[in-house]
């Protein structure tokens, strides 16, 4: 098609698991659409670019109130309880052949999505560039908003 | 349809959202433009999906059906 590419620009500002997905989701899903995609990861969603990261992100039921656990609300804020939502969600995942974050990230990598890490977050989190994946470029604001300038859709996750 | 000749067949069953769309991606760039790719798929939102995609990417959806809750797509590569 000889028209311009429609192009997705998102932000992910988090890196727990229901936090992850939506950005990696959208990302491949859109670069299989022939869309030009790039992600700025900013605050914790930077983790998501950490070398051997992904597979380890985790749920908190603690304030996740809609999350299916015959526990009460406050018995999320004990020890474990982390563990024990994560295990949870990802076995609801595995038995609904969901894609690991991983697998995600590597198709999205693999058609040419562009990763942004933020470098302010970078500095505040005493994360040197090695202990980010190679694929990711680094960049501030102004990279950001470049990119984003003339987007057909941008989204804040 | 007879005249349909399927070049590839990628078996997306049981996957969810949006692995069939990304294996299917990865399967059309396996076959020759002109060809055709079937796609398998229990996924109920990938009858939308399907459409999307194909919309998007230009690639024409030749034919589609379901049987025994098992979708199939039928998709030319057209470049």
């Amino acid at each position: 098609m000889s028209e311009k590419k429609k192009k997705l620009a998102i932000i992910a500002s988090k890196a727990d698991i229901p936090g992850a997905y939506p950005p990696l989701i959208l990302a491949s899903t859109a670069a299989a659409m022939d869309y030009e995609v790039g992600i700025f990861f900013t605050f914790f969603g930077l983790n998501m670019l950490k070398k051997n990261k992904l597979n380890k992100l985790k749920v908190t039921p603690a304030g996740e109130t809609a999350m299916p656990m015959p526990i009460p609300q406050i018995v999320g804020m004990l020890p474990g309880m982390t563990d024990v939502a994560t295990a949870m969600m990802k076995s609801w995942m595995k038995g609904a052949n969901v894609a690991k974050l991983q697998e995600l990230m590597d198709l999205s990598i693999e058609a040419g999505v562009r990763l942004i890490a933020c470098q302010m977050t970078m500095d505040v989190m005493k994360i040197n560039r090695k202990q980010l994946i190679d694929e990711c470029e680094v960049g501030g604001a102004a990279a950001m908003l470049e990119f984003a300038s003339d987007a057909d859709i941008t989204l804040y996750i | 349809m007879s005249d349909i000749k399927i070049a590839k067949t990628l078996d997306a069953k049981h996957l969810s959202c949006p692995l069939p769309i990304l294996k299917t991606r990865k399967a059309i760039a396996e076959i020759e433009i002109g060809e055709f790719l079937e796609v398998l798929s229990t996924d109920p939102g990938s009858v939308a999906d399907f459409k999307a995609w194909t919309n998007s990417t230009g690639h024409e959806l030749a034919d589609r059906s379901i049987e025994n809750e098992i979708y199939r797509y039928i998709i030319k590569r057209t470049k």
